[in-house]
């Protein structure tokens, strides 16, 4: 198996078993499968999800069925930076369907695509929680908020810039 | 300015930080409830208090508390539902983005009070951000002795974890919260048995709203019958209100209850009125499961009575021309917002949150969805407003756990209230491709608000 933890993800692997029972190890599942997905890449792939499974000690279908219901864990590869733009009922009385159509034009993707180069991926998504400063987008794990058209130029712009930066 | 219990200290700089919070008072009562109370004292007073759960449902916390059953020899749990996900709620979050410590204290007298040594945060996996505040917060709790083992001296231990969901708005349902905290798809369970008999590992456990948790060091420092006196009538205390869409000034509110649903909207120290000068048109008041409003029904009640910020007022005339406080997600709509695409969202929304276990939500919420894109395309048929009645009455009521009649709610309330607006987007099919059904409802004779 290549796809394995290293030793400093091994140790936040038992700082989140260690929250739940003895015998209950089952329950750290979703925390567990946010680190996996963080480690390997932003996406599950079966491999990952079997060694999950393994080191839980529960069956690979525990967690397929797990990871196939929350919205969170990525099935495809995704681009190094994910634009979750809520399109659901305040976000859209306050012009998500705008902000949508500018993010495609500006990325030339549609919702559920990544760029060529691999460096976005647009997801439309339901309510985020952040309806009093919409329109907005998750991306990785902070939240983009108040987003007009100039405001995604320059996300877009500050993510290109910090790979340039990394390289 | 109302009365502020909640958010009193959320401006002071530094309070998300366990010196600053201690230095305001924090804590205080925490040592009170743990030095000088008894546990049976402690459910007393929240339940003289009136405090009803503010993740919602509205039930009296301390009746909640009161059921826990307990076993001789089998731990119980306190779970903090913290996965807010109701379109238009987002008090939750500003509650721990700002005051990490109130929560954790409100945690622990609760936990004391209910005897949990293990307490769990089941925080939304998006807000990633915020618990990591709460990881920090609990970090600094415990080395200044408020969390950990043989707490003040009481041989009280309690630990507090925090548990980062998925994104699934099903497990803001506690029963789907359990299962999903055992590692689980969010599936609600039958009930019963309720999980304050058998819950989180089958063993007692008492799940409790954010909002609620936090309310608990108020009502202990002033004491239950202080605080319900704040308030009127069965709305006792202060309501965190998340105000959004159309508004001039979106954000959290503190509101003690006995302010009118216009002023709310209207005055300065709170939403400041329609953004752009525009006209109010509707309003879903409690969270997007909760009827939506036309704005005449919104600030007057069917009798022509003002309507209030609380759970009575605000459900006066019950669905038939009233809504709900449900969970303080205060939306707005001004007059450019077309309603079958607003509730287009919303079904949408309901569709893609279904767990799919019972067949009426299911497959309803789809159909909805379908019929609802169809209209808003400008496809739709007149027979297709009835179906649409239909079906949210066939899902009503029909399923395990409250998703179902979420999902039914604003499609009904829609056609209640804008079937007009649904029969001109049927008539008018090319029109509303291009513009807006706006304030026609509002023909004399109904008032419309400046």
């Amino acid at each position: 198996m290549s796809l394995q933890f290293n030793n400093e993800q091994m140790t936040e692997f038992n700082r989140l078993v260690a929250r739940y029972p003895e015998g209950k190890q089952k329950s750290a599942l979703l925390p567990v499968l946010h680190l996996a997905q963080d480690s390997f890449g932003g996406w599950l792939p079966t491999e990952a999800m079997d060694y999950v499974a393994g080191l839980l000690k529960i069956e690979p279908i525990e967690v397929y069925e797990v990871a196939t219901f929350y919205s969170m864990y990525n099935l495809k590869p995704v681009g190094k930076f994910v634009f979750e733009v809520c399109q659901t009922g305040p976000c859209m009385v306050s012009g998500s369907d705008n902000i949508i159509a500018y993010i495609q034009k500006q990325l030339a993707i549609q919702p559920g695509e990544t760029t060529k180069d691999g460096m976005f991926t647009l997801k439309l998504v339901e309510c985020l929680g952040a309806c009093g400063y919409a329109p907005m987008m998750q991306v990785g794990k902070i939240y983009r908020e108040h987003l007009t058209k100039e405001k995604v130029d320059a996300i877009i712009a500050e993510y290109r810039m910090q790979v340039v930066a990394q390289n | 300015m109302g009365v502020k219990l909640l958010l009193e200290k959320a401006n002071v700089p530094g309070i998300r930080t366990y010196d600053v919070y201690r230095r305001e008072g924090g804590y205080a009562t925490a040592e009170k409830a743990l030095k000088e109370m008894s546990i049976e004292a402690i459910v007393e007073e929240v339940k003289k208090s009136g405090l009803r759960g503010r993740g919602g449902a509205g039930f009296p916390a301390g009746m909640k508390w009161s059921f826990i059953a307990k076993p001789e020899g089998v731990p119980r749990h306190l779970v903090c539902n913290a996965d807010e996900s109701e379109p238009g709620t987002f008090k939750d979050r500003y509650l721990m983005e700002f005051l990490p410590h109130l929560l954790i204290e409100g945690l622990l007298i609760s936990s004391y009070a209910l005897g949990s040594n293990d307490t769990y945060i089941y925080i939304r996996g998006e807000y990633a951000w915020v618990a990591q505040i709460l990881e920090d917060a609990i970090v600094e709790a415990t080395k200044n002795g408020w969390l950990g083992k043989n707490i003040l001296g009481t041989g009280f231990d309690c630990r507090i974890h925090v548990h980062r969901g998925a994104g699934a708005y099903i497990c803001g349902e506690e029963t789907a919260l359990i299962e999903s905290l055992e590692g689980k798809r969010g599936n609600p369970r039958i009930k019963p048995p309720f999980p304050a008999i058998q819950g989180l590992w089958m063993r007692p456990t008492v799940v409790n709203n954010v909002e609620t948790l936090a309310a608990i060091v108020p009502i202990i420092k002033l004491g239950g019958e202080e605080y319900a006196k704040i308030g009127v009538g069965r709305s006792t205390g202060t309501k965190l209100i998340s105000a959004c869409g159309n508004i001039n000034k979106p954000g959290v509110y503190e509101i003690d209850m006995t302010i009118s649903v216009e002023d709310f909207i209207y005055s300065d120290e709170y939403c400041g009125g329609i953004a752009g000068g525009k006209k109010l048109k509707a309003c879903i008041p409690g969270g997007s499961s909760v009827p939506i409003l036309p704005a005449n029904l919104l600030l007057k009640t069917a009798k022509g009575e003002t309507r209030y910020m609380n759970y009575e007022s605000l459900s006066d005339g019950g669905f038939a021309s009233g809504s709900m406080m449900g969970s303080g997600g205060f939306i707005i709509l001004d007059e450019d917002q077309c309603i079958v695409k607003n509730t287009l969202t919303l079904a949408r929304f309901y569709r893609h949150e279904s767990c799919g276990q019972c067949s009426p939500c299911r497959e309803g919420t789809g159909w909805m969805e379908k019929i609802l894109q169809k209209i808003e395309l400008g496809k739709g048929e007149m027979s297709d407003i009835d179906l649409l009645w239909d079906i949210q009455r066939k899902i009503e009521g029909n399923t395990i756990c409250p998703l179902g009649d979420a999902a039914a709610w604003p499609v009904a309330a829609a056609i209640r209230h804008f079937r007009d607006e649904f029969e001109w987007h049927i008539n008018n099919r090319e029109l509303s491709q291009t513009s807006n059904f706006g304030l026609q409802h509002y023909a004399d004779p109904i008032h419309v608000p400046a």
